[in-house]
C-alpha cells in the first residue's frame, strides 16, 4: 500500500512539474507552425519559394527587457522587412542550462533549420560539438569572437558587440549629470559585454571628470535579482548618484534606483519603461545587422567563419534617450559629440 | 583595506542592506523550522515563495492594494504548503523528492502565469519604509533599525514569536513531541498527521510572506525565478541554526551581511577579484556549518520519516 502511494505521489508531482514547465521547454513557433523536417535543408539561395528558417535559443525570456529580448527584437525586425513567407523563425526561451540547450540545438538541426542561433556565450562548446554533424546548415553564437575555424569547423558564425562604446557614452553622461562626484556600474560577471560595458563606463566618466569616483561591482549572476538590488543599495550608500548596469537581473537594481531617485543608464534594450523618471539613456543592441550579414554569407555559399561586431559606427549600437527624462542641453550636446567622436575615431574608449 | 571597511558609512550600509535581505530568509526559514521540528522536511520552499511572490505582485500590479497582495500571498503559500503536506503526510511520499517536485511545480507555474498575464518586468510600488516615531531619529541606529518597511519589522518580530510558540505553548510541545517520538505522541492522543498538516501549511504561509517580501517590499518587481535559490538557503539556515529561532536569525543576518560585505569590498575597489568576493558568503556558511556541526545539535528524530501507526 505504502509503496503504491509513494509511486502515485511521485507521478503526481512529476506530472505537475512537467505540465507547469512545458511551455518553457517546448519550442515556440513565432510566425507559423514549424514545417516538418525536410530531407534537404533549404538555403537562402535555394529558391524564392522556400523561406529562410531560423531557430533561436535564448537564456531567458523573449521580453526580459535585456539580452534575450535584443535578439528576439532583431529577428522580428528582419521578418517584418522580408515578410513571413521569406523568413520564418522559432525560438526556445529560458535555455540557460547548457545541456538542455545542446539537446534543443541538435533537435533544431535535425529539423533542418537553415540557421540555429545560440544566443549566449555559454553555448559555444555545444555548437562546436554539434555543427560538424550538419555541414549544410549554419550555426551562430554570441557574444563571442570564436567561429571555431581553427578547429576546422566551417559552419559557425560568431557575433559580438563593442559595448564599451555605449558604456563610454553613458559614463560621459553620468559624470556630467552626477552631483555627488561618484558614479557606479553594476555588471553580472566580469566577462564578455558585461565587462566591456563597465570598462567603457569607467573610462568615459574619468575622461569627463578626472577626479570622479567610478565604482564597479559584479554580482556574479545573470539572474539573481536580489543580488542586483543589494549591489545597487551598496553603490548608492557609498555615494553614487548615477548608475549603469547590464543583464536581465538589473531590474532589481533599477527598482532600488527608482526608490532612491538615482539616475539609471540601461543596456541591451531601451529600458525607459522600467522607470520613466530616472532612466536617462540606454545603449540598444540591434542584432539585425548581424543576422543580415550572416544571411548574405549563406546566400553566397559561405556557411560560417565570420565574426560580426555591433558598433556605433555600423549602426548596430544606438543610444536611445528616454523622452520622459529632461536631459539638459549641454549634456545632450556632450552625448552627441562623444558619439560622433567615437564614430570618426577621434575618441578612443581605450578598452581592450 | 580593513580600515576602509570599518568606516561608519560602510558599516551602516552593510547593516542596512543585511537586515533587508535577511527578511525573506527569516520568514521562509522560521516557517520551515516548524515543519521540520514536527518531522517534515519541505524542500519546496523555493517553489512556494515563487508562486506567492507572483500572486502578491500580480494583485499589487492590478489593484495597487498592498494588504490584499500580502493576504493573497499568505493564502497561496498556505495552499502550496497544504499540497506538500498532502503528498508527504497522507501519501507518505519521500520528502526530499516530493519537495523538489513542489519546487519545480512552483518555478514553472509562476513563470507561466507571469508570462500569460504580464510578460515583461514592470515595477510596482511596494511597501514604503515606515519611520518609527522618535526611534528613527536616533543617530546611526535610527536609519538602520527603525526606518524599514513593515515586512522587515514583522520578520524580526517573528523570531521571539516562534521561540515563544515552540517553547511556551501547548501546541509547541505537541509539535516537538510529534517530531521526536511520534509513537509516544500518538499514544497520548495527539494527532500526528494533524499537527504535521498544521506546521507544513503554516510553513507554506510563511514562505508565502517571504515571497511577497521580495516582490512587493524589497525588489518591487517580478521576473522568472525571482528567488534564485533564496528558498534553498532558507532550508539550509534551519539546519545551520539547529532548529532554534535565535540562531536561525543570526545565521540569516550573517549570510546576508557577508553578501553585502563582499559587494562593498568591490565597490570600494579594494582589489579582491569579484568571483572570489562572490564566494565569500558561501565559504563562510560552510565554515560556520562545520563548527555548528561540532556542537550537540538536537535534530528532530523523526525528521523526514513518515509516521505509520503500529510500526
Amino acid at each position: 500500500m505504502k509503496v503504491r502511494f509513494m509511486f502515485f505521489a511521485l507521478c503526481l508531482v512529476t506530472l505537475l512539474a512537467i505540465v507547469a514547465c512545458a511551455p518553457t521547454a517546448q519550442p515556440t513557433a513565432a510566425p507559423a507552425q514549424p514545417t516538418p523536417a525536410s530531407a534537404q535543408p533549404t538555403t537562402a539561395s535555394g529558391g524564392a519559394t522556400k523561406p529562410f528558417r531560423v531557430a533561436l535559443l535564448m537564456p531567458s525570456a523573449k521580453n526580459d527587457l535585456s539580452f534575450s529580448q535584443s535578439m528576439y527584437d532583431a529577428l522580428v525586425n528582419v521578418q517584418n522587412e522580408m515578410g513571413k513567407d521569406k523568413f520564418e523563425f522559432v525560438y526556445s526561451e529560458n535555455m540557460f542550462n547548457v545541456s538542455d540547450a545542446a539537446a534543443a540545438i541538435r533537435d533544431y538541426a535535425n529539423k533542418g533549420y537553415d540557421l540555429i542561433i545560440g544566443h549566449g556565450s555559454q553555448y559555444g562548446a555545444s555548437l562546436a560539438d554539434i555543427a560538424p554533424d550538419f555541414p549544410n546548415q549554419s550555426f551562430a553564437w554570441g557574444t563571442a569572437v570564436d567561429t571555431f575555424e581553427s578547429k576546422g569547423i566551417k559552419n559557425i558564425f560568431a557575433y559580438t558587440v563593442a559595448s564599451d562604446q555605449g558604456g563610454y557614452v553613458e559614463g560621459v553622461m553620468a559624470a556630467a549629470l552626477s552631483k555627488s562626484g561618484t558614479v557606479g556600474y553594476i555588471g553580472p560577471l566580469p566577462v564578455g559585454d558585461g565587462k566591456l560595458t563597465g570598462d567603457g563606463f569607467v573610462a568615459g566618466a574619468k575622461a569627463t571628470k578626472p577626479d570622479i569616483k567610478a565604482q564597479t561591482v559584479f554580482v556574479n549572476s545573470f539572474s539573481d535579482v536580489a543580488a542586483a538590488s543589494q549591489a545597487a543599495q551598496t553603490q548608492i550608500a557609498s555615494g553614487a548618484d548615477a548608475l549603469a548596469g547590464t543583464s536581465q537581473n538589473m531590474v532589481g537594481a533599477v527598482s532600488v534606483a527608482k526608490d532612491k531617485n538615482v539616475l539609471w543608464f540601461g543596456n541591451d534594450v531601451d529600458q525607459s519603461s522600467l522607470a520613466p523618471n530616472i532612466v536617462v539613456s540606454s545603449q540598444v543592441y540591434d542584432w539585425t545587422l548581424a543576422i543580415k550579414g550572416i544571411m548574405n554569407n549563406i546566400a553566397q555559399g559561405k556557411r560560417g567563419g565570420e565574426v560580426f561586431t555591433l558598433t556605433l559606427e555600423n549602426g548596430g549600437l544606438r543610444m536611445v534617450n528616454n523622452p520622459a527624462f529632461k536631459l539638459p542641453d549641454d549634456v545632450k550636446a556632450l552625448q552627441d559629440n562623444t558619439i560622433k567622436g567615437i564614430i570618426d575615431g577621434s575618441i578612443k574608449t581605450g578598452v581592450q | 583595506m580593513i580600515l576602509q571597511l570599518l568606516a561608519p558609512a560602510v558599516l551602516i550600509g552593510i547593516a542596512t542592506s543585511g537586515i533587508l535581505l535577511a527578511t525573506p530568509y527569516l520568514y521562509a526559514a522560521l516557517g520551515e523550522m516548524f515543519g521540520q521540528i514536527s518531522g517534515v522536511l519541505n524542500l519546496g520552499v523555493e517553489g512556494i515563495m515563487l508562486v506567492a511572490a507572483f500572486a502578491a505582485y500580480y494583485v499589487v500590479y492590478s489593484s495597487g492594494n498592498l494588504i490584499a497582495g500580502l493576504a493573497v500571498a499568505i493564502v497561496v503559500g498556505a495552499l502550496m504548503g497544504l499540497l506538500m503536506a498532502f503528498i508527504s503526510i497522507t501519501l507518505k511520499a519521500e520528502q526530499g523528492i516530493s519537495g523538489i517536485g513542489v519546487y519545480l511545480f512552483g518555478l514553472g507555474l509562476s513563470d507561466l502565469l507571469f508570462r500569460v498575464t504580464i510578460g515583461t518586468p514592470t515595477p510596482v510600488n511596494g511597501f514604503p519604509s515606515l519611520q518609527i516615531p522618535f526611534l528613527s531619529d536616533l543617530p546611526v541606529l535610527g536609519p538602520v533599525l527603525f526606518s524599514q518597511n513593515i515586512l522587515v519589522y514583522g520578520a524580526f518580530l517573528f523570531v521571539p514569536f516562534s521561540w515563544f510558540a515552540l517553547n511556551k505553548t501547548t501546541i509547541g510541545l505537541k509539535i516537538r513531541a510529534v517530531g521526536q517520538t511520534p509513537e509516544a505522541a500518538d499514544s497520548l492522543g495527539i494527532s500526528v498527521a494533524g499537527v504535521r498538516y498544521l506546521t507544513v501549511t503554516f510553513g507554506g504561509a510563511m514562505a508565502g510572506i517571504a515571497g511577497a517580501s521580495l516582490s512587493i517590499a524589497l525588489l518591487n518587481i517580478f521576473q522568472q525565478n525571482l528567488t534564485s535559490g533564496l528558498g534553498f538557503i532558507a532550508v539550509a539556515l534551519v539546519y545551520f541554526g539547529g532548529w532554534r529561532p535565535l540562531r536561525i536569525m543570526l545565521g540569516a543576518l550573517l549570510f546576508s551581511m557577508v553578501s553585502a560585505l563582499q559587494l562593498w569590498i568591490q565597490t570600494l575597489g579594494l582589489g579582491l577579484p569579484s568571483d572570489i568576493a562572490g564566494m565569500l558568503p558561501y565559504v563562510l556558511t560552510i565554515i560556520a556549518l562545520i563548527f555548528a556541526a561540532r556542537q550537540i545539535v538536537t535534530q528532530p528524530t523523526a525528521l523526514t520519516k513518515p509516521f505509520e501507526r503500529g510500526e
